[in-house]
């Protein structure tokens, strides 16, 4: 039975996640299924977080790569008129990966609180930079237009649901690459070196190598992630680089634990739901409501709830 | 001429003001090995509690004896520090020790998220001005240059605490006893050590100086809700550059990044957050774990 539901091959998974959320799509009214689409971009962002943990890192700064993909993106629908979502997701790549690229091997040697301090700092030196560039928008931003899909021109509904069943592929093609990559050996020598990294040293490996690659593939998920999350709303701003947003990812993160991977999104999307309700219903009180929520989980779940979800029941290890 | 010597003296009281705040931060982080997040909202509340204390001074009948206002604020501070410390420490992160560095960070993030609401919660969110402590002291004049007293009693306050700290830590007995806490804490707990108390002093001390920071400021701004979210970060980069946990740390990090930001404030306005970040950035390229931070060797 859960062989049934956990299936072993990757892409059967993948291929039945899809399915799954398509069919889920078709039936969301608008309002979840634009906030389907917010929290799966999101969720990309808070897997690459999810990424750096398993390692031990703890990023604070994912924003940048968020922002820098959903700017790239925005930048060049305003400058050169691209507005197909298949090109503007490769420029977020191509943004996003060569930020990580120089930042990457520089940060590899930064471990704990240095390492999420550095990359919040960085977060911060684009939002900076971004609310002062009036030839960016500053502080007000700048509007994204709609998404084509290969020019397909949706609108209404019709949009909305192409934009979501991109995500959906999205995430389940990267959610399935990220899959392979953490059983592969890199993603093994990712969990040692959270236990203990001298001895990965000593084994033969380069942690900083390693930690390096991670965090590219980390940034390249936050601005597929940014590509989408601009073109849903339809506007970026320095916003998504300032230190809270970067906050809401590690929050994600946390609340799912490094063990499973569909928990990242069901974790974002259970963080977007909450945080429309609340907004709704008790606005000067929901981030009180997430801070008490996080402190339960990290008391209650050390390893989040995804742990819960993991298919991998291994005895715990007395420390 | 002019320009540097503006530069020199606004670097200066800014480096004075974020003195007193990152002085807390790194405090906590040398004795308890916490890196409080919940740091920026601390001193949000401390600037809130003293506004609220000037304010009920003054409608006390405090106007015949202004100079109380000083005392007002302090008190605020105080309170702040009398209830939110204990709460804190003995109610939550106390749970918490043992576990990852990175852990701690993420549960005073929770706290930050607490404490944010909970101020609008107390306070609303309309600004409150209370600038009658500011105007107090008068004008002092610098050949061309005009600056309001205050500046120059933030610069006291902050050179008055950093130094009494220091005392504290290097020259009496209780602090010896803190700085056997930081050295090894299982040692200095079999040698007869409160340790549970060392920490609850050391981080209501932080609690203190956080809120300190903000009732110094509450009369030269407006407070509203959003003052903490920002001067986290700053105080964050002050720390870094210094070395973590290093008092003597915090005084450089503080005046390099007062003295860069009133450099930028003056010459390049658009850079005023950059300049902050990009110090920090150099220093930790060079000295990874800050100016005043003795590396540590790694455990195997």
């Amino acid at each position: 039975m859960t062989e049934f539901i956990f299936p072993r091959s990757i892409p059967l998974a993948c291929a039945l996640a899809l399915a799954v959320l398509v069919v889920v799509g078709l039936i969301l009214p608008d309002w979840a299924m634009f906030l389907a689409t917010m929290a799966f971009s999101k969720g990309m962002v808070a897997l690459g977080v999810v990424c750096l943990m398993r390692s031990g890192l703890v990023s604070f700064g994912q924003g940048l790569y968020y922002c820098i993909g959903a700017y790239a993106s925005g930048l060049m629908a305003t400058w050169i008129g691209i507005s197909d979502i298949f090109l503007m997701s490769l420029l977020g790549i191509i943004a996003s990966g060569i930020v990580a690229v120089i930042f990457g091997p520089l940060l590899a040697t930064y471990r704990g609180i240095f390492f999420a301090m550095l990359t919040l700092s960085l977060s911060m030196i684009l939002y900076g930079t971004l609310s002062k560039m009036s030839v960016l928008g500053g502080t007000d931003g700048l509007n994204v237009s709609a998404p084509t899909f290969l020019g397909y021109h949706p609108e209404g509904r019709a949009l909305g649901l192409s934009l979501y069943m991109f995500t959906c592929a999205v995430i389940v093609v990267y959610g399935g690459l990220v899959r392979t990559l953490f059983d592969s050996e890199r993603g093994l020598i990712s969990l040692a070196i959270r236990d203990n990294e001298l001895r990965v040293e000593y084994l033969g490996t380069s942690v900083r190598t390693e930690i390096a690659v991670t965090y590219i593939v980390a940034a390249i998920a936050g601005g597929i992630g940014g590509v989408i999350s601009g073109a849903a709303i339809g506007h970026v701003d320095p916003e998504y680089a300032y230190w809270t947003t970067s906050g809401e990812f590690v929050f994600v993160a946390i609340l799912s634990g490094y063990f499973s991977i569909p928990a990242v999104f069901l974790g974002s999307v259970v963080l977007e739901i909450v945080r429309s309700f609340s907004n709704l219903y008790f606005p000067n009180t929901w981030q009180m409501s997430l801070g008490i929520f996080l402190l339960i989980v990290i008391l209650l779940f050390p390893k989040g709830l995804g742990s819960l979800l993991s298919r991998s029941k291994k005895p715990e290890k007395k420390q | 001429m002019e320009l540097l010597a503006y530069i020199l003296v606004d670097g200066l009281i800014y480096g004075a003001w974020l003195f007193i705040v990152s002085l807390g931060l790194t405090l906590v982080f040398g004795i308890l090995n916490i890196l409080n997040m919940a740091h920026g909202s601390l001193y949000a509340i401390g600037a809130y509690a003293a506004a609220s204390a000037v304010g009920a001074y003054f409608a006390l009948g405090g106007e015949a004896f202004p100079f109380g206002s000083y005392a007002a604020m302090v008190i605020g501070a105080i309170f702040v520090a009398l209830i939110l410390g204990p709460l804190l420490e003995y109610g939550l992160l106390r749970h918490f020790y043992g576990r990852d560095h990175v852990i701690l960070v993420l549960v005073t993030y929770g706290v930050f998220l607490i404490l944010e609401d909970a101020m609008k919660l107390i306070w609303g969110v309309t600004p409150l001005f209370v600038s009658e402590p500011y105007s107090l002291l008068g004008n002092v004049e610098f050949g061309p240059l005009y600056y309001v007293t205050y500046d120059f009693l933030v610069i006291a306050v902050a050179i008055l605490v950093g130094l009494g700290v220091w005392f504290v830590l290097n020259r009496t007995k209780r602090g010896k006893v803190v700085l056997a806490v930081i050295h090894d804490r299982e040692m200095s707990k079999t040698m007869g050590v409160n340790v549970d108390r060392v920490f609850l002093i050391s981080f209501t001390l932080g609690v203190f100086l956080a809120a300190l920071g903000g009732a110094l400021t509450a009369p030269m701004i407006s407070v509203s809700p959003s003052i903490g979210v920002n001067v986290i970060i700053l105080a964050f980069a002050v720390v870094i550059i210094g070395g973590l946990g290093s008092i003597e740390g915090a005084a450089i990090g503080a005046l390099f990044v007062g003295i860069a930001r009133a450099a930028s404030v003056h010459l390049l306005p658009e850079a005023e957050l950059f300049v902050i970040y990009l110090v920090m950035a150099i220093v930790l390229v060079f000295r990874p774990e800050g100016l005043f931070q003795k590396t540590q060797a790694r455990k195997i």
